[in-house]
């Protein structure tokens, strides 16, 4: 064995043939090229491309799902909230871990989503052209504007019903049914809000109640296992604490929609974000928003969520926006509305809807405004049916709704709270002279039409602060003939230096521009109507009531005593009487402020971050006028025989003098709009009123003694609703 | 010796050459087969980690008994001489078929394929373990007609041998292991010194086939291949310009090559580790078996796939240097067939996943999950062993092969 061992080669190499050596060289140099080939491919995959594969191994793995930030609060001048937010308990619903049979019913319902939307687009160009043809109406026909409604409503995001489940999801509905009974919906409710939910924001989870309330929430929590798919998740929402307080000047919020998401305002947001809607909500959206976070979810192929260590970008809370607003001030000016408007229809007048302004006439901040009716802007924080959302937007979109500020969006013809405007441009114009006695008699006829006193009073001549005092007609008749004689539009130009017929530039997200009636004004609207007659082919348009009349001296009549063609809103008009009381407290040099709500911007923290300013022009008004006027004004509020003297009975007028100026309002088809506007000239806490109060009867009647209840919580006196009984104009 | 001395002698005298006879492996395709082992464990760890939430080491424990099965398996047929083999040609080809056909009939369908036989503990994938039947039977069969092999009959025997059961386990269907089993057929004829003249005619005739099959089979209405296979096949010529992301079905070959490569080209220079999406989470489809060398890139970045490929070079070339040293011609073919089976599944398996080469559906050698394709690649490395012990040992007995 062992021992016959011969010899031991260390290299045990055997001779090979040379066929066979070619033939294992070319196999061998194959694999050398495939080797080559791949380690090549692989240098081109993993080294030179590998960031691009990178990214798209990302996106493929990755959802992201903001985390909503706590939106900012708005607060009042002393720090008040008006405006916060409240964390509970959302039910919500996980797509995912639902029974099956959703996701056929979220494919028709996007279906016919995508389908409307095409029949929106093709009504926004109608729209467009429409509106073209029109050219910039002011004041369209009824025609006209029944068909621009209906243009416009065709444009609004288009209300597609959810497609009823299929039958097959019998186990959805039976989840959704008991779900339900649980929180108080219907079964139906339930799927629309997941199916729009999951339209919006898929894969996010959706919300469909967010008051369900301690007794629900804990029914849930201890039988998850029989609602597969409900869950529950702390959601920040918006809380109004005191309802309808100032709603329409605070606004609401809701999710951003797809239409809105191409506006600038809401450049970088998301689609589903809570954003401000309207009013201040609106207008300072981009620092109430916050910066949401990010919860990053990775994913499967079967898109369900996996365990990741994908951290959360944290959300960055919105700021705190400090207004100018005085909530006392607010809410009593809101009872006193409410007060004045209450005792006006137990007075038999219909009293259909107010406003109010409550104005710093040095600096334009604005103590308190508002808007009645008025809503709940806590509805908006949950989700909304069409039917409760047209109740808000008006009755058939014929008038205003409730969602309208009447303060800055009315569009109104003033009454005589326009003649210390029309007593102005006249005096510096030396139209009229201050001692000159004018407008005798009950009526002025120009070309045998008669001009008359409210009741056809007879006030004889009087002078500028008597016709002031007393609110004679016939002198301001007579001054706006006198103006017009006199040319160069007088009191127009003086209605637009202090204030009025131009947007004020508050910082709401809407404002009515106004109209002061004038022959330029005159020339455009018929040209308007010959135009939009002509894209009719003859039709009338109703843009002005006769077709191609001149401009006559009764337009000017009419301005000068705050009717006719003459629109603006309580704002303006609180403008300018701001205008004239700074004016006077400062020897004639005035300041047309820029009314504002907004005061500072804080960090949440509460330290303050920016100051808003708002610019402000400078006017030069003659002292000596201007103090004739006051002089007139203060004693329609004080003297014998003036129009809201006895409104002020018991007023301590040496403390806080009231100038004030009813006014009564005719509008074709409608009960007397009353109006007042005052300024109380304390030296330390000067405010300027104005309150209207539409179908509201005489000025002094209903919106003077809801002005001296705003006074008084103004100044700490106690309240009282005292109504005068003068019926002028 | 002298008689007087036989208590010492006996001793000392059988030590030396004992060792030399007890080198039992060759050491560096030894290896690569531990190393191969070793990653395929730890990148099916973390690939196969989701599959199956309750248990996730099923599939790393369970390939960890096949490796291990088939590593004592090696250790077995490095023991036996292989020339013994040569005898049972017919059993073997008999056993090749029958179990070929076993499967057809009695076969446990999986993904719409019926490949395997289940038994209780394992399922028995009759075709990967039929490539080392073929391997041995096709090689006794060659080395018969040692003296006819530049007949044309040999050659065209030699083929229809392979093609039929080529053709039952296409049928199963598994495209790949057919496809496996004519390269081994071919590349036996070549290593055996079959003619250029038959070679080149054969070439001519794989590309007839598959103009055929792929391109005109179709257009005249003879569907060779069913239709996803075709796709399959074509899909790596036309990549990601049409891949649809949403809502694909994950068995769309485009989804799943591009998937691939996005999982390799994500791991970069030296992987993407803990950060690794594509393959955990499933988007590449069959991540545990064909498409493990994503799951590898994925985690492992070019440095562990270079490393996996640096292996299978290894593995390759010591095949081949077996091949050139067995003792004789038998030996020689059984490696050239190995060579060959090991070779195609490489290439065309890492091609597929880095979109150079047709989805075939072949599996990674020893990479790849899968008890009959790891124990079939190590029954086919056990018998490189033994040739590899076998040339060593009589190369120290005699010093010389015999060779045709």
């Amino acid at each position: 064995m062992s021992a016959i061992e011969p010899v031991k080669p260390r290299d045990p190499r055997v001779p090979v043939s040379p066929q066979l050596a070619l033939r294992v060289a070319i196999i061998g140099g194959v694999a050398m090229v495939m080797f080559g080939v791949i380690f090549f491919r692989l240098w081109y995959l993993q080294v030179l491309s590998g960031e691009q594969y990178v990214a798209q191994a990302n996106a493929n793995g990755a959802r992201h799902l903001p985390i909503a930030a706590p939106r900012g609060q708005i607060l009042d001048r002393e720090g008040q909230p008006i405006v916060g937010s409240t964390v509970t308990n959302a039910v919500q619903i996980v797509p995912d871990a639902l029974p099956p049979g959703l996701s056929t019913q979220v494919q028709e319902y996007q279906a016919s989503l995508a389908k409307a939307e095409v029949a929106r687009r093709a009504a926004v160009t109608r729209l467009a052209g429409y509106e073209a043809a029109l050219g910039r109406v002011r004041r369209p026909t009824s025609a006209q504007r029944l068909e621009l409604r209906r243009l416009r409503r065709a444009t609004l995001p288009p209300l597609v019903a959810v497609p009823p489940l299929p039958r097959s999801a019998a186990r959805l509905e039976q989840l959704f049914r008991r779900l339900g009974h649980v929180i108080r919906l219907s079964a139906r409710t339930i799927d629309e809000r997941v199916v729009e939910g999951i339209t919006v924001t898929p894969y996010a989870h959706v919300t469909i109640k967010t008051d369900a309330g301690r007794g629900a929430l804990t029914v849930l929590g201890e039988r998850s296992a029989e609602f597969p798919g409900v869950a529950q998740e702390p959601v920040s929402i918006r809380e109004y604490p005191d309802g309808e307080m100032a709603a329409q000047l605070v606004g609401y919020v809701g999710q951003l929609n797809e239409s809105e998401l191409k506006l600038r305002a809401f450049h970088g947001v998301e689609q589903g974000t809570i954003v401000g809607q309207a009013g201040l909500e609106y207008y300072y959206d981009h620092y109430l928003r916050g910066v949401p976070g990010e919860q990053r979810i990775a994913v499967n192929a079967e898109g369900q969520p996996v365990p990741s260590k994908l951290l959360p970008i944290a959300p960055h809370a919105g700021h705190t926006l400090q207004t100018t607003l005085d909530l006392g001030l607010q809410k009593a000016s809101e009872n006193a509305m409410k007060e004045g408007m209450e005792h006006a229809r137990a007075g038999g007048k219909p009293a259909i809807a107010g406003a109010f302004v409550a104005l710093d006439p040095l600096n334009g901040e604005v103590l308190a405004m508002g808007s009645s009716p008025s809503f709940d802007p806590n509805k908006f924080a949950k989700p909304l049916t069409p039917a409760e959302y047209s109740a808000l937007t008006g009755r058939n979109g014929e008038e205003p709704g409730r969602l309208t500020d009447l303060a800055d969006e009315g569009a109104y013809p003033t009454g005589s709270t326009f003649k210390p405007i029309t007593a102005m441009a006249a005096l510096e114009a030396g139209v009229i002279t201050p001692s000159e006695g004018l407008g005798a008699g009950q009526c002025i006829f120009v070309s045998s039409e008669p001009f008359c006193n409210a009741g056809h009073a007879e006030y004889g001549n009087a002078t500028l602060v008597e016709a002031l005092k007393e609110s004679s007609d016939t002198y301001f008749f007579t001054v706006g003939k006198l103006a017009n004689e006199h040319g160069g539009e007088v009191i127009q130009r003086k209605a637009r230096e202090l204030g009025v017929g131009e947007p004020t530039g508050i910082d709401l997200p809407s404002e009515f521009a106004g109209v002061i009636p004038s022959r330029k004004w005159l020339a455009e609207q018929n040209a308007l109507e010959s135009k939009c007659e002509q894209a009719r082919h003859g039709r009338r348009c109703y843009i002005v009531g006769e077709p191609e009349q001149p401009w006559t001296v009764g337009y000017n009549m009419d301005l000068a005593v705050g009717q006719g063609e003459l629109l603006t809103d309580p704002l303006q008009m609180a403008v300018a009487y701001s205008t004239l009381a700074n004016a006077y407290r400062n020897g004639g040099n005035g300041t047309v402020v820029t009314p504002h709500i907004g005061k500072q911007i804080d960090e949440p923290t509460g330290s303050l971050l920016q100051t808003l300013k708002f610019p402000s022009r400078h006017v030069h008004l003659n002292y000596e006028d201007l103090s004739l006027v006051m002089e007139g004004i203060h004693q329609a509020a004080t003297a014998q025989g003036g129009t809201s003297t006895q409104v002020w009975t018991g007023w301590n007028q040496a403390e806080d003098p009231v100038y004030g100026k009813t006014g009564t309002a005719e509008r074709a088809g409608h009960v007397e709009q009353s109006w007042y506007m005052c300024y109380l000239g304390n030296a330390q806490r000067p405010i300027v009123i104005a309150v209207t109060v539409e179908e509201g009867g005489f000025g002094a009647e209903t919106a003077a003694p809801i002005a001296r209840l705003i006074a008084s919580q103004w100044y700490g006196k106690p309240k009282k609703f005292v109504p005068g009984s003068s019926a002028t104009r | 010796m002298s008689p007087l001395s036989p208590i010492t002698a006996p001793d000392e005298a059988p030590a030396a050459p004992a060792r030399t006879l007890r080198l039992p492996l060759d050491p560096l395709l030894t290896l690569a087969v531990i190393g191969l082992g070793v990653g395929s464990l730890i990148t099916l760890k973390a690939a196969t980690r989701n599959l199956i939430p309750s248990d996730p080491h099923y599939y790393v424990d369970r390939q960890a008994v096949y490796l291990a099965l088939g590593f004592v398996a090696m250790l077995g047929l490095s023991r036996l001489d292989y020339s013994i083999l040569r005898r049972y040609k017919n059993v073997i080809y008999a056993a090749l078929m029958l179990s070929i056909l076993a499967v057809l009939g009695l076969g446990h369908g999986a993904n719409g394929a019926v490949r395997s036989i289940n038994f209780p503990l394992f399922s028995f994938q009759a075709s990967e373990v039929g490539k080392i039947l073929l391997i041995l039977a096709l090689s006794a069969f060659i080395v018969d007609r040692a003296r006819q092999l530049r007949e044309r009959d040999t050659t065209v025997r030699v083929l229809i041998a392979a093609l039929v059961p080529a053709m039952f386990v296409i049928a199963q269907p598994d495209l790949g292991s057919g496809l496996v089993y004519m390269t081994i057929a071919c590349m036996l004829l070549f290593v055996a010194g079959t003619s250029w003249r038959h070679l080149a005619a054969l070439a001519a005739l794989v590309c007839v086939a598959i103009a055929f099959v792929l391109v005109a089979g179709p257009a005249v209405g003879v569907h060779v291949l069913k239709p996803y296979q075709t796709e399959r096949l074509t899909a790596f010529l036309h990549p990601s310009s049409t891949v649809q992301k949403e809502g694909t079905e994950s068995t769309d070959p485009r989804y799943q090559q591009e998937e691939s490569k996005i999982a390799i080209g994500s791991g970069g220079k030296t992987g993407r580790g803990a950060q690794a999406n594509q393959v955990p989470y499933g988007f590449v489809p069959e991540s545990d078996t064909d498409f493990v060398f994503a799951a590898l890139g994925e985690k492992y970045g070019f440095l562990g796939a270079g490393l996996v490929l640096a292996l299978y070079a290894l593995l390759i070339s010591r095949t081949l240097r077996v091949l050139v040293m067995a003792k004789d011609l038998f030996g020689s073919l059984i490696a050239a067939g190995v060579a060959a089976m090991l070779m195609f599944q490489v290439f065309v398996n890492v091609g597929m996943t880095i979109g150079i080469m047709p989805i075939t559906g072949v599996t990674l050698p020893l990479m790849s999950y899968g008890g009959s394709s790891v124990i079939a690649t190590l029954l086919g490395i056990g018998l490189l062993q033994s040739i590899y012990v076998q040339a060593r040992s009589s190369s120290a007995l005699k010093g010389r092969v015999l060779r045709y």
